[in-house]
């Protein structure tokens, strides 16, 4: 299998890292092909794995201690005077605690800041609710300028972090903390910012799931496709923002069933994304959003919080069995009664 | 450089162009932050006609000094000021507020040009400031990077977490001017939040901190000059001022933090300016 575009990295440490390992180490190679990179940390340098990048260069890694606000404002200085920054804290921090100032700092005056935010969803586990980032999607998508990534594993983690250097603007990557099955055997599956990729072809209903849980819905796809006969289309939509319009209308067209799965409050995440596309499309279909059902999240082990909010294999097995079994109106049947 | 009669009488009237266009400017507009914007002008003529390194004509010139005005409510006296130097016609401040004009109270740093970077949320621009320092040694250049702070805004955490962190860089060249106008919003800061000992406060962050009379161009160069030669980290300038200062019914008055004028107000306006400067035409 080839190194990824030049890198020294190959899918086999895939086995071997997880996501943001992945990222501390991609992040350092192109830190040697591209010397307006730097990096910033708020004394996450070792969690994120940033740290990785700073050891090798550390004339172009700041650390600005746990103050995110002012590392983001310090972000948006060094991508004014023409540098290349990568700031890392965790999702939770990155998009609530510093927000206005990745919002008006960052995104307003568009800069090239690259935000790769880690222990996304509820990955952090039993590091509790205050660690959980089940909101991150919902407010970084509704900012201006800035383009939205949920890789599925490290593969993708790392052709994302690529991928984030070659446009212009503000990018915000989040990954997990660990236990990220590797869903990829491979790098060459044309991973393109805002397309999504067809893990799966189907006809009779659409799962479209983003980040740790795409690996989940592949194996709930082949369960169901062997035990129930069902023919299941996957849609890995690593990209929320901008969202892949043309895979969602394509998989309403053609299956008439969507049923999303994602790491996150159910309310203005991927869900939300693609339920947009939909309702504009004025098509009906049978649609269902899984993910947390708009409370906080409970301590736990992050595969016990994604079995306990049906996101892992068994609980896509469920709601998708729950969704084939649900009606929807065809047209001729609408009546006038609201 | 300590100033020569001949320059200081230069700068006081391109100073007192400014004021009175800031007034001209919020009559047409409708309004603005006149208070805080009147009690910046002096440090500010210095730095943008003495000081700093920068073309007008070239405004995204590589080896400019950058300036950042942290309290970005002074939008309309640093437009002016901006005008006045050269950077755009003053005849676009006529649009100053209007829908789709580059300029408005907070100024935008993708439209106005000059404008370093976007503020208006107190508590920003010091760090986006001390990012520029930053970016600087990382690029090897030697731009100086000037920051503008408010008193009022020094209630941010988020100032005191760039000032431990310019502390910590040891960024030489970063200087910032704290208009100290003792005036907020809701009142004189110290009735809002009690602030002082200020100058200790950046003291014990590691700032080289002088504090001087903001309205007195010989203390600001003076200070300046004092501040380019420290080079082991930061210096903070708190520069004593007045909230409107030029305009009697404004001075010290909080009730113009932000405010309009009609045309017979901005008349009073300049002939209180024209007093404040009985020896220029
Ligand atoms: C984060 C934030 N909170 C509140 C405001 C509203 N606001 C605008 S100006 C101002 C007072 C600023 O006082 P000061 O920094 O002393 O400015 P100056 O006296 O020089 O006008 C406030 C509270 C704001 N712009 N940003
Ligand atoms: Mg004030």
């Amino acid at each position: 299998m080839s190194p990824v575009g030049g890198l020294t990295w190959t899918v086999y440490d895939a086995d071997k890292m997880t996501q943001a390992e992945t990222y501390g180490l991609i992040l350092s190679e192109l830190g040697k092909m591209n010397p307006k990179i730097v990096g910033l940390s708020a004394d996450l340098a070792k969690s994120t794995k940033i740290g990785k990048f700073g050891e090798k260069f550390p004339d172009r890694f700041f650390n600005l201690g746990i103050a995110e606000q002012n590392m983001f404002g310090v972000a948006a200085g060094l991508a004014k005077a023409g540098l290349l920054p990568f700031v890392s804290t965790f999702s939770v921090f990155a998009s609530m605690r510093a927000v206005e100032f990745l919002r008006t700092d960052v995104c307003y005056q568009n800069l090239n800041v690259k935000i790769i935010a880690t222990h996304g969803g509820t990955s952090f586990g039993s590091a509790g609710t205050t660690h959980h980032s089940i909101e991150d999607l919902s407010i970084i998508r509704a900012i201006p300028n800035i383009q939205l990534i949920v890789p599925a594993d490290a593969v993708e983690t790392a052709l994302a972090v690529q991928a984030c250097v070659e446009v212009e603007g503000p990018v915000y990557i989040r990954i997990g903390r660990s236990f990220e099955p590797r869903v990829y055997q491979t790098d060459q599956y044309g991973f393109q910012i805002g397309k999504s990729v067809e893990m799966k072809s189907g006809t009779d209903v659409t799962v479209i799931a983003c980040g740790a849980v795409v690996y989940h819905a592949v194996e709930a796809a082949n369960i169901l496709e062997r035990e129930d006969g069902i023919s299941i289309r996957v849609l890995n939509m690593h990209t929320i923002k901008p969202i892949d319009r043309e895979a969602i209308l394509k998989a309403l067209s053609e299956t008439r069933r969507i049923v999303t799965f994602e790491d996150h409050n159910v309310i203005g995440g991927l869900g939300s994304a693609v339920s947009e596309v939909i309702a504009e499309s004025g098509k009906a279909c049978a649609f269902t959003k899984v993910g947390i059902p708009d409370q906080f999240t409970p301590h736990g082990y992050p595969e016990d919080l994604m079995h306990y909010y049906k996101i892992d294999t068994d609980g896509i097995v469920e709601k998708v069995r729950e969704l084939l079994g649900k009606e929807f109106e065809k047209e001729e049947d609408w009546e006038d009664e609201y | 450089m300590p100033l020569s009669e001949q320059e200081h009488k230069e700068l006081r009237t391109i100073a007192k162009k400014i004021r009175k266009d800031i007034v001209d400017v919020t009559h047409w507009s409708g309004g603005s932050h006149i208070g805080g914007s009147l009690s910046m002008v002096d440090f500010m003529v210095v730095l943008y006609w003495k000081y700093m390194r920068i073309d007008p004509k070239n405004p995204s010139w590589e080896e400019r000094d950058r300036l950042v005005l942290s309290k970005g409510h002074g939008g309309v006296g640093h437009a002016v000021i901006l005008a006045n130097r050269g950077y755009f016609d003053f005849e676009l401040l006529k649009e100053f507020n209007q829908f789709g004009s580059a300029f408005g109270m907070h100024l935008d740093s993708k439209k106005a040009t000059g404008v370093e970077a976007s503020t208006g949320s107190m508590g920003h621009g010091l760090s986006q400031a001390l990012g520029m320092a930053l970016g600087a040694r990382v690029l090897k250049k030697d731009w100086k990077i000037y920051a503008v702070v408010g008193d009022g805004e020094c209630n941010e955490g988020s100032i005191w977490e760039s000032a431990m962190a310019a502390n910590h860089y040891k960024t030489g060249n970063l200087i910032g001017f704290l208009d100290r106008n003792h005036m907020m919003i809701d009142g004189p800061t110290e009735s809002v939040m009690s602030l002082e000992p200020l100058d200790k406060k950046w003291e014990a962050f590691g700032w080289f901190t002088q504090v001087i009379n903001g309205h007195d161009m010989h203390q600001i160069c003076n200070a300046i000059d004092r501040a380019l030669a420290y080079k082991e980290g930061p210096s903070m300038i708190i520069c004593d001022t007045v909230k409107g200062k030029g305009v009697d019914f404004m001075e010290n008055n909080p009730a113009w933090h932000y405010g309009g004028l009609n045309a017979e107000l901005a008349e009073k306006a300049k002939l209180s300016i024209d007093k404040m400067y009985p020896d220029l035409p």
